[in-house]
């Protein structure tokens, strides 16, 4: 290679991609900047929303209501005091967990043997059996949301987290199937085969050897699983009413007589917010993988 | 290729039961009800096809699923492109590579109705950035009273959160296009726009379908997000196929009619989606050769 060839991943700007004339020289230059300027504004556009909450959730509701300020003047912490303090709010941050917890072990237990059969063998029926597993991801909540609250009460589970769990496998386990099957297609048979050879029996070879192989893929399919569970809101308001109440049901109680408790509605918004980021954060070197290697 | 074995069943088996119990049974029970009248105390009289009959003949519905086929449509049109021309300008490594990725799946893990409430607040014209910069510029904004506002709320909003999806998508694919197609565009002297309407492009079509099948099914069935910025309001201007359904199901208890509305529903989505899952096994396979 000579010293003209662009470095891997830079193909895509384009000034790199672009003959060597000498107009393109003084394109060169300039490009870079354009990418940083559409990322710039679309950033900006993705954060100052967000920011906009998290300003408002260190203001008290006299600041917010009287003068508008890109910033709060009087730091106050007192939101986040109201809800941490309050057995009312933050079991609904504990509530949400546990069921985002549940469904997450629930999704991986059936969909990681189930992904194994689709890569691996055919049988009878598979394909339509593939499909119609990828119908339930179709299928809108707004749908199920009656059946199901008549389906769990009457089998005594209404309020209960496993209720929300297991209501939340119906978009889940299709997708963990989906992502899993993906990366597992790419696993070469012949370690199957070697393994069988060696006297491994089914279950010890694919706890002890194919798991590893794909532990990239199962942490993708559990990322989407977390994703999807933790941020619907449909079903798990109406599987619930008190013990097993998400937090996101719970902000509801934020409009009172007196009006909308802005401060502590704001503040109960970001820290809905701050789960998700510690889970980007911990898996934010494979989200490009896995979406290339997974098919979402 | 594959080994046929008709033990794999076994494999199956605890999905099948898992789906089977969260999904057939209540998609049996909106039958049940789809055919039949009630008129409370759990009687229930078998009223054949009525429903759908109804449904078929109420403006209500036609009028829902147009507003719904509209949404989706503008939704595709503008997220589809700009998630690409995010994904082109993404930069490949480094630290900035990683604060991208972090910033943009910030909003993909924000529980709906946060969602919905963050657009809320930063719309309203007193309290909200967004609406108060809007109205201090001289413009009448505001989505609580005026449709054409509402509508532009909440697309901005959609777009907000789920731009990023299809940008991953997209650079995902573009980041598995081997080095060598760019330097064989290079010694043909491609322009810009060649390299990216036959090498970038082509190489995206694969997780593009998925980003356009993932963003129609989810647009389709949005209901959070629009239920708390405008509660489907004003008048019915937003109100979307699924916010109809559960005001139908759950607020007005007709317990007939919206389950023939979710069939139907269920039923326009499956065909949609078959079509565009059937486009893309068929890339896979084309892909595979």
């Amino acid at each position: 290679m000579t010293d003209t060839v662009s470095a891997p991943g830079a193909g895509t700007i384009p000034g790199d991609v672009a003959p060597a004339k000498p107009q393109a020289k003084s394109r060169k230059r300039f490009r870079p900047n354009g990418s940083a300027i559409v990322m710039t504004i679309y950033l900006l556009f993705l954060l100052v929303p967000i920011y906009w909450l998290l300003n408002m959730s260190l203001k008290t509701n006299t600041e917010i209501l009287g003068t508008f300020s890109l910033w709060p003047r009087n730091l106050t912490l007192a939101n986040y005091e109201t809800i941490l303090t309050d057995p009312a709010w933050y079991t609904g941050y504990i509530n949400s967990i546990t069921y985002v917890t549940m469904n997450v072990v629930i999704t991986l237990a059936v969909a990681l043997p189930a992904a194994y059969a689709f890569s691996r063998y055919t049988f009878t029926g598979d394909k339509h059996l593939f499909f119609w597993l990828l119908t339930n991801r179709m299928a809108p909540p707004a749908v199920f949301a009656l059946p199901f609250f008549q389906l769990y009460s009457s089998v005594g589970l209404f309020d209960t987290h496993i209720a929300v769990a297991l209501a939340h496998c119906l978009f889940n386990v299709p997708l963990a199937v989906w992502i899993l099957e993906g990366f597992m297609r790419g696993v070469p048979k012949e370690i199957d085969e070697t393994a069988y050879i060696d006297g491994y029996s089914f279950s010890r070879f694919f706890i002890r050897i194919f798991m590893p192989l794909i532990a990239s893929g199962i942490g993708v399919a559990a990322f989407f699983a977390f994703m999807f569970s933790w941020v619907e809101l449909l079903l798990s308001r109406t599987l619930t009413s008190v013990d097993a109440k998400p937090i996101a049901a719970t902000m509801t109680r934020t409009v009172g007589a007196s009006g909308i408790d802005w401060g502590v509605l704001a503040a109960a918004g970001v820290l809905t917010i701050v789960p998700g980021a510690l889970v980007i954060w911990f898996v934010r070197n494979y989200i490009a993988k896995g979406f290339a290697l997974g098919r979402v | 290729m594959k080994t046929v074995n008709e033990k794999a069943w076994f494999l199956v088996l605890p999905v099948l039961l898992l789906v089977a119990f969260s999904a057939v049974i209540p998609l049996m029970t909106v039958v049940n009800y789809s055919v039949q009248d009630s008129f409370g105390n759990n009687q229930f009289f078998w009223a054949g096809l009525l429903w759908f009959e109804e449904m078929l003949a109420s403006d209500r519905m036609w009028n829902a699923l147009g507003r719904q086929l509209v949404f989706s449509a503008i939704i595709l049109a503008i997220e589809i492109p700009l998630g690409i021309l995010v994904a082109l300008n993404m930069p490949q490594k480094g630290f900035w590579s990683s604060f991208c990725l972090v910033a943009m799946s910030l909003p993909l893990l924000i529980p709906w109705n946060v969602v919905g409430t963050i657009w809320q607040i930063f719309g309203r014209v007193d309290i909200g950035l967004l609406g108060y910069t809007l109205d201090a510029l001289g413009l009448d904004y505001n989505y609580t009273q005026d449709s054409l506002d509402a509508w532009i709320t909440v697309v901005v909003m959609d777009v907000w959160h789920w731009t990023s999806l299809v940008a991953l998508l997209a650079y995902a694919g573009l980041r598995s296009i081997p080095d060598a197609y760019y330097q064989a565009a290079k010694i043909d002297q491609a322009s810009r726009w060649a390299v990216f309407r036959y090498i970038e492009l082509p190489k995206m079509a694969g997780v593009l379908m998925i980003a356009i099948l993932l963003r129609f099914m989810d647009s389709f069935m949005i209901y959070t997000e629009p239920f708390v910025l405008t509660g489907g309001g004003p008048g019915n201007a937003t109100t979307f196929l699924s916010i109809d359904l559960v005001k139908m199901a759950l607020g007005q208890f007709d317990l007939g009619p919206a389950a023939a509305f979710s069939l139907m529903y269920f039923l326009v989505i499956l065909l949609i989606s078959w079509v565009f899952y059937t486009i893309m096994t068929n890339l896979d396979a084309r892909d595979a050769k």
